[in-house]
């Protein structure tokens, strides 16, 4: 449904995107996941033909990204990364603008946005600059579908939305994908890429990997153990001094510890954590989540 | 203990009109503690951190911070906190150095002091060749560990930190924390919001907020048992929904 | 043409929830006229002279009294040599002496001319001029109604503007000025700024991402401040003729419709302005330096095009207010008809096709 051929995009003296190849499936929902500056929301403006690439190829449903730009402009919903809709308009006069601008209306549509709009139609008439956060974020959404888009784009929808109407938002994309709409999503929280069917790990404007998050920490190839005492702080400074440790970061109440090799062991850290009055120690081999493998790969370039 | 409380909080209310941003809050931050501030969009974190820092009168409550009183005292406490958010944090026009000085100035800090402390300063964060560069080319990990850093650089009591680590990658994010579990080990609280669920699991105590209330105030751990959770995520998604 | 209605409804809304855009719309305009009516006052009152009357006869007498219950004039001396007329302008009070020659009434009417000497402290060059053409025009009309046939060569030719404005009233002359500049402001500036504040928030690019055609957006942006514009010009000419009493002597549809010419070809060039500026400061800060400064210095509203040097006459010919202004003035003042005025206006039809067919070609279908 979209295919990226070798794109490139610099501005005056950063390159934004270098090289970059993709392919999202129809009907997938697709993520981008990286931090800031990696290069999402120009690969999105690319494919929303609001900027053209310096060179490369992209196609959406099969339509060029720079010369079918009208097309496109059809068939694509786009979310940009800050809150896009007039704060002064009122939900509704959002909506039904934005439904006129696409040359449909909101009755006709309807069903698509339902499940979103219904949640914010109470306040139909509030401005759209005095909604909360996750309401914003459903409305944005709501214009964003209202023309009954192909292919929907959403950069960094969930940031800075707490983490309830972050869990709401991804159950409503879910619910999309139902409905035969292709989503590629960028985000900057690594928890969400194992909601996507697909991802493509990016930094520096590169793709580090791509593919199904489980398939992803599945290749991981080296081995992580967690572990825990009472002091985190001191934890982790006594596993950096740690002659085989060569990764020490702290993730949630554990600190995950990758060893210069994988024959490190965890009575090893057992016994070296005891010697330095560690109390509470745990220490135990886990699988790797996707933001185990993004810090790997990223101290690897 | 009593000692030990940098920040009381005593029956905070703050409204505005006929809303209720903060709706009698009640707790107490212990010196050297990192303490979590979590709670939805909208739930009154902004509100309750914005009469902290001492830039809001609460509508009724008691309320000391580092032992000064939050109606009459508010310069001193301006004197013993620094303050970081995501949005202001640094000027982009001006050079690393030339954002240290300023700070130093506004805090009284004296010329030579403040040179001894910027070398080492920035030795520590591997800026040192950056000195002379503006900030609005650095990368935006640079810009929060520095932004971080001159929060702290008056050796402040206590500071607040607004959602310091958005948008940066999940290294850079955990060098930041590095940084703030360091300044918690020399005694200065460190009082922080954030979106980040797992962030939450590094504080020594996290407070959830929700309507405007406080819903929930203990340990990481603690909570994950009270509300027989595998993790943060799943206690904060029970309370606010 | 449903895209562009709602487009065009949604920019109402914009405006009229705005209280800011509605004072720079509605407010500023009346403000900028009346303080313009009351500080640019080419008008004198009560100017200090002093009289030399070698004649003392009975024409001198008269046109001393002419003068002096013209109420802009007060006589503070008479004086009895010409010696100490230095003096008496270094003192400062004392702006204009009026010499008469001797054996005044005698010349006139045996040789028909005599002679009046008009000398002005022209440390303030503006002011002399003002004084000097009053005291003209003053002695003129005596003469004249003394004797219409008779021919009077005085040392001072009257100006010729003053047909038109024989009591030089300010007032006619910034009317016409200040209706161009706000409309330049207005127009220019409201367009440019709510543009870049589609770009600043954001919305811009989910227009560009939808099927909107450029030239949707601009007539959408263009339409509603037109409507506006248009009231304030009404309201500018209203509060002219009623507050000031500067007349409508030509015909007011030709005035609107070259109004309405002039507000099209500023609404452009604020679309102009918003293909460059990145932001709602940037679009004000051009606004505002390069149009309102050169509206007001070049344009003819408050220096003459006449007295400029070369250079800046030949600027003078690009700005429209400068076009604008002429037609105006001609269509209110001497009642002339589009007959008198069709170069001007072809020339501002000109520039306002250009602006269009500049701002369509720029206007960004992309975000760079």
């Amino acid at each position: 449904m979209i295919v990226i051929k070798n794109i490139s995009k610099s501005y005056s003296d950063t390159r934004a995107l270098k090289n970059i190849s993709l392919r999202v499936n129809r009907g997938e929902l697709f993520g981008l996941i990286g931090p800031d500056g990696a290069g999402k929301t120009s690969l999105m403006r690319i494919l929303t033909t609001l900027i053209l690439p310096d060179s490369g190829k992209a196609k959406m449903d099969g339509l060029d990204v720079v010369s079918d730009f009208k097309k496109i402009r059809q068939i694509v919903g786009y979310m940009p990364g800050r809150f896009s809709l007039y704060q002064d308009l009122s939900v509704e006069e959002n909506l039904n603008f934005f439904a006129t601008v696409f040359g449909t209306t909101v009755e006709e549509n309807y069903d698509l946005i339902r499940d979103i709009y219904y949640q914010i139609e109470p306040f139909k008439t509030r401005r759209a600059g005095k909604l909360s956060g996750g309401m914003k974020q459903k409305l944005a959404l709501s214009c964003a579908l209202i023309h009954k888009p192909k292919i929907l784009i959403l950069d960094e929808p969930t940031t800075g939305v707490d983490a309830v109407s972050r869990k709401e938002f991804w159950d409503m994309l879910k619910k999309l994908q139902t409905k035969e709409i292709t989503i590629l999503v960028s985000t900057p929280y690594m928890d969400e890429a194992t909601l996507c069917d697909r991802v493509a790990l990016v930094q520096n404007g590169q793709v580090l990997d791509v593919d199904s998050p489980t398939r992803i920490t599945e290749k991981f190839p080296r081995k992580i153990i967690r572990v825990r005492s009472d002091e985190t702080y001191r934890l982790i400074n006594d596993l950096r001094a740690y002659e085989k440790a060569e990764s020490v970061f702290a993730f949630g109440q554990f600190v995950h510890f990758v060893g210069i090799n994988d024959e490190v062991e965890t009575s090893e850290l057992d016994m070296y954590l005891e010697k330095r009055n560690h109390k509470n120690i745990l220490a135990e081999e886990i699988q790797p989540g996707i933001e185990d493998v993004f810090m790997n790969m990223q101290s690897n370039i | 203990m009593e000692n030990d409380k940098i920040i009381t909080v005593q029956n905070l209310v703050k409204k505005f009109g006929s809303f209720t941003a903060n709706d009698n809050l009640t707790f107490d931050v212990y010196r050297g503690e990192i303490f979590g501030f979590l709670g939805a969009n909208g739930a009154g974190k902004t509100t309750a951190l914005r009469i902290l820092c001492g830039l809001s009168s609460p509508t009724s409550g008691e309320v000391k911070v580092a032992g000064f009183d939050i109606y009459r005292e508010t310069e001193k406490i301006k004197k013993n906190i620094g303050y970081m958010s995501q949005k202001f944090s640094l000027y982009e026009d001006l050079t690393v150095s030339e954002n240290i000085q300023f700070y130093a100035g506004i805090y009284g800090i004296s010329p030579k002091k403040r040179k001894e402390k910027e070398a080492l300063l920035l030795q520590k964060l591997e800026m040192t060749g950056a000195r002379h560069k503006l900030i609005a080319g650095l990368p935006l990990g640079w810009k929060q560990k520095l932004a971080f850093s001159v929060a702290v650089f008056h050796d402040p009591k206590i500071v607040f930190l607004d959602e310091p680590t958005g948008g940066v990658d999940p290294v850079t994010r955990r060098k930041f924390w590095d940084l703030i579990y360091e300044v918690a080990s020399n005694g200065i609280t460190v009082f922080v919001t954030t979106h980040y669920m797992d962030e939450a699991e590094y504080c020594d105590r996290v407070s959830i907020m929700d309507a405007g209330k406080i819903e929930a105030l203990d340990s990481p751990a603690n909570l994950k048992k009270t509300y027989n959770a595998k993790n943060m995520d799943e206690v904060f998604i029970q309370i606010a929904r | 043409m449903k895209q562009l209605k709602s487009f065009i409804k949604k920019e109402f809304y914009h405006i009229f929830r705005d209280p800011r855009t509605m004072l720079i719309l509605f407010g500023i305009p009346i403000a900028q006229l009346l303080i313009f009516g009351t500080v640019i006052k080419s008008e004198i009152k009560d100017v200090h002279i002093a009289i030399f009357d070698q004649a003392k006869d009975e024409t001198t007498m008269q046109i001393t009294n002419k003068l002096l219950s013209s109420g802009y004039f007060i006589l503070d001396e008479n004086l009895s040599n010409t010696a100490g007329i230095e003096d008496i302008f270094r003192k400062g009070k004392v702006k204009e002496v009026v010499v008469f020659e001797n054996n005044f009434e005698e010349k006139l009417t045996r040789e028909g001319t005599a002679a009046v000497q008009l000398i002005a402290d022209a440390s303030d060059p503006n002011m002399a001029r003002l004084v000097t053409s009053y005291t003209t025009g003053i002695i003129n009309d005596y003469i004249r109604k003394l004797n219409p046939n008779l021919q009077i060569p005085l040392q001072i030719e009257p100006q010729v503007r003053m047909y038109f404005n024989e009591e030089m009233k300010s007032a006619y002359l910034f009317v016409p000025g200040t209706m161009a500049l706000i409309l330049m402001l207005i127009s220019a500036m409201m367009t440019s700024i709510s543009i870049t504040r589609e770009k600043e928030l954001g919305t811009m690019e989910i227009l560009l991402v939808s099927p909107l055609r450029p030239s949707q957006i601009i007539i959408g942006k263009v339409l509603p401040y037109l409507m506006l514009s248009v009231i304030n010009a009404f309201v500018i000419v209203l509060i002219g003729h009623f507050v000031f009493g500067v007349p409508v002597t030509g015909s007011f549809i030709l005035l609107m419709l070259e109004t309405i010419l002039f507000i099209l070809m500023a609404l452009c060039l604020g679309i102009l302005i918003s293909t460059v500026a990145k932001s709602q400061m940037v679009a004000m800060f051009i606004s505002m330096v390069a149009l309102m400064l050169p509206t007001i210095i070049l344009s003819g509203f408050i220096f003459p095009i006449e007295n400029m040097p070369k250079v800046l006459q030949l600027l003078s010919h690009i700005m429209p207010a400068r076009w604008f202004i002429a037609i105006i003035r001609g269509i209110m003042l001497k009642g002339t008809g589009l007959l008198f005025v069709w170069k001007e206006t072809l020339i501002l039809v000109g520039m306002t096709l250009i602006f269009i067919a500049v701002s369509v070609k720029k206007f960004k279908i992309r975000l760079e």
